[in-house]
């Protein structure tokens, strides 16, 4: 990119010794308002609404979306889940790491800029800032102004507001482990146990550090995703960017003079970019890794270019690219859909897809086989060979089953003196379970192990209609 | 307390500790200024021609992190045995964390216990809750040698068949548990005669369960079934009081068959039961016992 640089002078005798530690400067964005703002305001209620607003849904009598860790039992909607179902939030954090690396890939750091925790929380306390203490020029006024009961009154309403929402958010947070309205009377009546009131007063007040005061710090200092995603650029990805050919030089000018004139570009320099960005840099200097994607400089700048008559996207979403090469937007957008992209959002689809398959095709109960451990295989009456086995039967329903075992892919076997065995809702229960071959058959098998499967059924078709039937394999052991 | 080959190195590891703590201290503050270049806040370090190192200094919020964590670390020093062999001002060891664990865990397990130590066995194997905890006390225990389904294996007893070889009440069984079982079975052979007086006995005893026998042979063993008799009764049906197996229920804990029963009158055989008096509490044993009992009952209570 042609941006002119500082040239640095390698033989400079003047040094002095300073400090590698020092406070960071208080970044006071200016508000702004546009099509990106609007956007991130929408991802904030959507979020939120959903965030605040699960904990209070009720499914069939209890909460639409519980994980009870004393139970081991998640409910989300009309499923259940066991600790055996982990593998769904493996499927879960999968589809995540893929989808962060495509929109990665196509747009940069969209998930920061829109929809990250930290960004959303952060503008949540902005705005509470703005109602208080104004914007930017009072705010930075109200810093330098000594304390005054004006003072105090701002900033200590600010405080209780922050503070109000921090402890919602850890309340709501902690309202996913315990029901909500249970939780509700345990605050009112202060009955809170140890690790409640630890996680709400943990939540909430990581949420007010956070996004009260640590803010920017957050994505440079802390945060992970923020390092790598800058590696998972490249210059075909969509980011925010100045266009330094069309704005350089920049200068200030009188509104009706025709910037060609008097050779400037289109950047009136009005600095209005540096005073909105959230981390505080000057996106006219290039990429940098502070930058989150928020494109609040793009809104704000649009807004200047439309007072000065000049066409929009002095600072735009564009890629090196295009922005190097001066491609047209259809250029730019067919390079997008680059190799890398495509298989990024193939191997999506296909996850997401197999997810959402798995979840709805989800057998209403599940089985786990353990061998005994206590014996191999024994010898029982008339010279019966016999093998035992623990069943872990676990109900993936509300509504109780009623569920028979029996055994195939071994001759003549069967399971000895089995009783169906009745599972209360979402109960997990372990069943010792004794299959037994006669002699005649067991003398036709070598010794050693036979691998078999149990065919699990439940008796009694459940609420769906259909019986499911689950097969677990497993070796039957034949003694020398 | 020397932990490893001489006390020395608890000192040595009282003294990496706290070097390592104030190391980390003195490197914050050694590194915390430099030399840059006074016009261009770089350092004067010019990588590739054009890669600059500039002073990006880190936030004092970081540093002021970075003191807490070692003052969090020298509290801790003090008030936990961190120094070697040290014991720190809290006493804490985690010998003595177990026990106060246990304390609370004996509490409430004694208040669970309390309401079925004075519950008859049978009452008991009614209750599917006190199953349940049996049925876990069973699997924890007992399963390893007498199998989850309690059905035993080659040397182990079957514990649903109602065959018991020192009584089947529900205190006999308490007793096992508690104090264990030994039984001894004698090599027979001298006693007995010679390897043909060996086959007919076995031949004999296979006669008393009706099994597969050559009755020649064992019409021939069943006078000298008569040293076997002190202890299996003349009958053959055994005696609990000493642990003497039944013979004549087909039930065979050591093998089936006349090679099984061959081998065990020429060589003898001495069965352990280990006592769980010392692993388990009386009121545990109790609920067990009932378990146990319930197993070879008829009116079986699943448990839950």
């Amino acid at each position: 990119m042609a941006v002119t640089r500082r040239v640095v002078p390698i033989a400079v005798a003047a040094t002095e010794t300073v400090s590698l530690y020092a406070s960071e400067e208080k970044i006071q964005p200016r508000t702004v308002h546009g099509w990106f703002a609007s956007w991130r305001w929408t991802l904030v209620w959507l979020t939120q609404l959903v965030f605040y607003g699960l904990p209070w849904l009720q499914w069939n009598g209890r909460p639409a979306l519980l994980f009870d860790l004393g139970a081991r039992r998640f409910y989300i909607f009309a499923m259940v889940l066991h600790p055996q179902d982990v593998i769904y939030l493996a499927g879960l954090l999968i589809i995540s790491a893929f989808g962060l690396f495509l929109f990665t890939a196509v747009a940069g750091r969209l998930w920061c800029g829109f929809a990250c925790p930290q960004t959303v929380y952060t503008e949540i306390f902005m705005w509470v800032e703005r109602r208080f203490e104004g914007d930017r020029q009072a705010r930075i006024k109200l810093d330098l102004a000594p304390w005054s009961p004006r003072k105090l009154v701002r900033r200590g309403g600010k405080q209780v507001v922050w503070l109000a929402i921090g402890l919602w958010t850890g309340f709501t947070f902690v309202a996913y482990f315990t029901p909500a309205r249970a939780l509700v009377a345990e605050v009112l009546a202060f009955s809170l146990g140890p690790w409640e009131t630890f996680w709400l007063l943990f939540y909430g007040l990581a949420t007010y550090g956070n996004a009260g005061y640590l803010r920017e710090q957050v994505c440079k200092y802390m945060c992970p995703y923020a390092r790598f995603q800058s590696a998972m650029f490249d210059r075909d990805t969509l980011i925010v960017s100045y266009d330094p050919q069309r704005g350089e030089p920049r200068g200030s000018r009188a509104r009706r003079v025709d910037p060609a004139s008097i050779g400037k570009g289109d950047c009136i320099d009005c600095t209005l970019c540096v005073q909105v960005c959230p981390t505080g840099i000057d996106i006219r200097e290039g990429l940098q890794y502070e930058c989150i994607g928020c494109a609040a400089c793009i809104d704000v700048c649009n807004g200047v270019m439309d007072k000065m008559e000049y066409p929009r996207g002095l600072i735009r979403f564009a890629t090196q690219n295009a922005m190097s090469q001066r491609w047209s937007t259809r250029v730019m957008w067919q390079r997008i859909a680059r190799p890398r992209v495509l298989v990024y959002g193939a191997i999506l689809l296909a996850i997401s897809s197999t997810f959402v398959w798995s979840l709805a095709t989800r057998s209403p109960f599940k089985a786990d086989v353990v061998r005994d451990r206590g014996a191999l295989a024994r010898m029982v009456e008339d010279g019966r060979v016999e093998n035992v086995y623990r069943l872990q039967l676990m109900n993936a329903t509300e509504q109780p089953q009623r569920l028979r075992v029996e055994v195939e892919g071994l001759p003549g076997a069967t399971v000895h003196a089995w009783s169906d065995v009745d599972l209360a809702a979402t109960e997990s229960r372990w069943v010792p379970v004794a299959v037994q071959i006669p002699p005649q058959e067991a003398s036709t098998l070598r010794p050693g192990a036979h691998p078999f499967a149990f065919r699990i059924r439940r008796v009694d078709a459940g609420a769906d209609g259909h019986a499911a039937e689950l097969h677990e394999k497993s070796t039957f052991i034949v003694p020398r | 307390m020397s932990d490893f080959f001489s006390s020395g190195w608890s000192v040595f590891i009282a003294v990496a500790t706290v070097v390592s703590l104030l190391a980390c201290l003195a490197l914050l503050v050694f590194a915390s200024r430099r030399t840059q270049m006074a016009d261009d806040n770089s350092t004067g370090h010019v990588f590739d021609g054009d890669l600059v190192e500039m002073n990006n200094p880190m936030p004092m919020w970081w540093v002021v992190l970075f003191v807490a964590t070692v003052i969090f670390a020298l509290v801790y020093v003090y008030a936990f045995p961190a120094l070697g062999s040290v014991s720190g001002s809290l006493g804490w060891t985690s010998r003595g964390e177990l026990k106060a664990d246990q304390a609370v865990a004996a509490k409430d397990m004694a208040q669970v216990y309390a309401a079925y130590s004075s519950v008859p066995a049978d009452t008991l194997s009614q209750d599917p809750k006190a199953m349940a905890i049996g049925q876990r006390l069973f699997i924890n225990n007992c399963a390893t040698c007498h199998g989850s389904d309690a059905r035993g294996s080659k040397g182990f007893p079957n514990l649903t068949d109602n065959d018991w070889l020192h009584g089947g009440s529900p205190e006999k069984i308490e007793e096992t548990i508690t104090l264990g079982r030994t039984g001894v079975m004698p090599p027979m052979a001298a006693a007995v005669g010679s390897a043909t007086d060996v086959h007919d006995v076995a031949n004999y005893v296979l006669s008393l369960s009706k099994s597969p026998h050559d009755s020649i042979a064992a019409s021939a063993g069943k006078a000298k079934f008569a040293v076997c008799a002190a202890c299996h009764g003349g009958d053959g049906k055994g005696n609990a009081a000493i642990g003497a197996p039944n013979l004549t229920d087909g039930v065979w804990l050591h093998g089936w068959g006349e090679a099984a029963i061959t081998a065990i009158v020429n060589n003898g055989k001495t069965n352990v039961m280990p006592a769980q008096g010392g692993r388990l509490s009386p009121e545990q044993i109790h609920v067990l016992a009932s378990y146990v009992w319930g197993l070879s009952q008829p009116r079986r209570t699943a448990a839950r």
